[in-house]
């Protein structure tokens, strides 16, 4: 396991990636990336056990599903520096002809990616049905998938709640990203969540909480704990606590920052608040 | 004229349940879904011997087709089942996204499709699946005629890889095709040779225009029947060559003649051999309650409006 301080510096390095992506496009979403960079970070480099080379089944390796695909250049950042494919790939997010599309598809074959999502409500489905094949498959490894807390309005969702827990498809753990913000504003605004916690436990769910959602040691400490939850006929949900534009000040607890490109100027900001540690793509 | 015998009339419901039931058997591979409807889609036998690989998913229909798609991943192949209109209007964007967009091999497989469903009306009744899933790129689209065909088609779409949408319904109706048919996608089946007009018909239509093309015989017309089970890819040599020497065309469906097979065959004519073409489908309209002879009379889609339209597409080639 790497020590704290090359995840730390990864961290880092992954924020650059997010702004620069965005940027050079003047597209793409670097709210919700920027506030689980940690998370992903922590996933991919300490919590899943995952294979190096790709396959799609994901035979006897933890495998992750990316609900809300708008956190692409999260994802392929975090794919392409976990050696997916090369960083330099990387300068080819939403440009035509790129694997690295607006949202992640398995469309044109990008290592890491086993579904499309960015359509939001249906990665949850997604990974109870893989966390099945596991089952059928006596596959003992994990199945983890990424929410948005604003996704949780989706109806979809609640059928899966619903199914999972019913089923006790309890080889999953489904963390959902508890910023606080979407599109139009603050959750609660737009469209109240209330206490998502106590939700997903009344339909039969064991679900704990990380207040911490931006440090990487409570989010190693709260993963471990859901991890060690598993395999007790329930399926596990983790609330992540995150800063929405975490590591940039201007773009931090604001919904502002959810589906817009910072200019020249800001670039040039966000990224001397993050200086460079293992290298630019 | 060659002719078929009813060999006792069935549901293709049931020849999906019987199909369904030899993959269970034969594949482990194949794993099932339903919400709430293993009765209306024969799944029991599945289900009673095969019961860690059926999931009762429940009335959540969209849960189901992301569920399905997930357990691709794994190496297996789901056949999800609930009714016509709930296995593609319903699950759109689920079945464009997580399935057709991603590429999962999953069948979904549609009974009381159609207006036949009958007494339920329009609510459940669906004209616009095939439209809705011919236009998903990458999706296969199969709409059986009868019972020992539906059964044939089920053990087909296991062994092709990628996403399918198979079409059948609730009535019994005759079973004609034979047992040990060699079920080809893609691949349209002439059951009828005739050189006056050419008749392609899909689904419950086969068999009405079998009886239309008797009847037609009876007035000295020669009528091509040509079952076409298979939508998309659509058989656009066999038709085209059809057409060639007939020179007009019927198509028949239980589906509104927009966005079903009336259509696809339309623009394979217009590419390829521009011909006088009738359209015996629903005209624009949603179903009602109803006996499903009554319903067919109806809204016209029997041999009889077969007949009908054979008789004005004669005239516009004349």
């Amino acid at each position: 396991m790497p020590d704290i301080q090359e995840l730390q510096d990864l961290v880092i390095q992954v924020r650059r990636d997010i702004l620069r992506m965005v940027h050079k496009v003047n597209s793409g979403h670097p709210g919700g990336s920027l506030g689980c960079t940690e998370f992903f970070v922590a996933l991919y480099h300490v919590l899943m056990n995952r294979h190096e080379t790709f396959t799609m089944d994901g035979i006897d390796e933890d495998i992750f599903f990316l609900s809300n695909g708008h956190i692409s250049p999260l994802f392929y950042s975090i794919l392409a520096r976990a050696g997916y494919f090369p960083v330099e790939e990387l300068n080819t997010f939403r440009l035509l002809n790129s694997r690295l599309q607006g949202h992640p598809t398995t469309h044109e074959g990008l290592p890491g990616v086993r579904v499309a999502s960015g359509s939001l409500g249906q990665g949850m489905s997604v990974a109870i049905g893989a966390a099945l094949a596991k089952k059928l498959n006596n596959d003992p490894s994990l199945v983890y998938s990424l929410h948005g807390d604003g996704e949780m309005q989706e109806g979809q969702n609640w059928e899966a709640i619903m199914f999972a827990a019913g089923k006790k498809v309890d080889n999953l753990i489904a963390t959902i990203d508890r910023n606080g913000q979407q599109i139009d504003g603050a959750t609660e605004d737009v469209m109240p969540i209330g206490d998502l916690k106590a939700k997903i436990e009344v339909f039969g769910w064991d679900v704990l909480e990380i207040e911490e959602g931006n440090n990487l040691e409570s989010i190693i400490e709260g993963m471990q704990e859901a991890k060690s939850r598993t395999g007790k006929g329930k399926p596990v949900c983790v609330i992540l606590h995150t800063v929405m534009g975490n590591g940039v000040d201007f773009m931090m607890h604001t919904h502002a920052w959810h589906g817009k490109a910072p200019n020249d100027e800001q670039l040039e900001i966000g990224l001397a608040q993050n200086k460079e540690t293992i290298g630019d793509y | 004229m060659k002719k078929y015998v009813d060999q006792g009339k069935q549901d293709t419901r049931s020849g999906f349940g019987a199909g369904l039931t030899e993959l269970g058997r034969s594949n482990p591979k194949v794993v099932a879904l339903c919400a709430d409807l293993i009765g209306s889609l024969k799944m029991q036998t599945f289900q009673e011997e095969n019961p860690d690989r059926f999931y009762q998913v429940g009335v959540a229909e969209a849960n189901m087709m992301g569920i399905a798609a997930g357990l691709t991943i794994g190496g297996y192949i789901p056949f999800t089942g609930t009714f016509a209109n709930f296995s593609t209007g319903r699950v759109y964007d689920q079945i464009r996204q997580s399935i057709a967009y991603s590429h999962k091999n999953v069948k979904i497989c549609a009974s009381h499709a159609g207006i036949t469903l009958g007494e339920d009306g329009a609510t459940h009744q669906i004209l616009e699946d095939i439209g809705l899933m011919k236009m998903l790129p990458g999706m296969t689209v199969i709409n059986t005629c009868d019972f020992n065909q539906t059964k044939a088609a089920t053990l087909s779409i296991a062994e092709h890889h990628g996403p399918v949408y198979l079409r059948f319904g609730r009535p019994k109706v005759p079973n004609f095709t034979a047992v040990d048919q060699d079920f080809q996608i893609g691949k349209a089946v002439t059951l009828i040779e005739g050189n006056d007009v050419t008749i392609a018909a899909t689904g419950h239509l086969v068999w009405e225009a079998l009886l239309a093309a008797e009847n037609l015989a009876n007035q000295g017309i020669s009528a091509e029947v040509i079952n076409i089970h298979t939508i998309k890819p659509l058989d656009e040599e066999t038709l085209v060559r059809s057409v060639r020497k007939t020179g007009c065309i019927v198509s028949a469906e239980e589906h509104n003649y927009l966005g079903g097979l009336g259509e696809s065959i339309a623009r394979t004519m217009a590419q390829h051999h521009p011909s006088p073409q009738a359209f015996v489908a629903t005209q624009d309209t949603f179903g009602e309650s109803g006996t499903p002879a009554q319903l067919m009379e109806k809204y016209g889609l029997n041999n009889k409006a077969i007949e009908e339209a054979v008789v004005q597409v004669l005239n516009r080639k004349r």
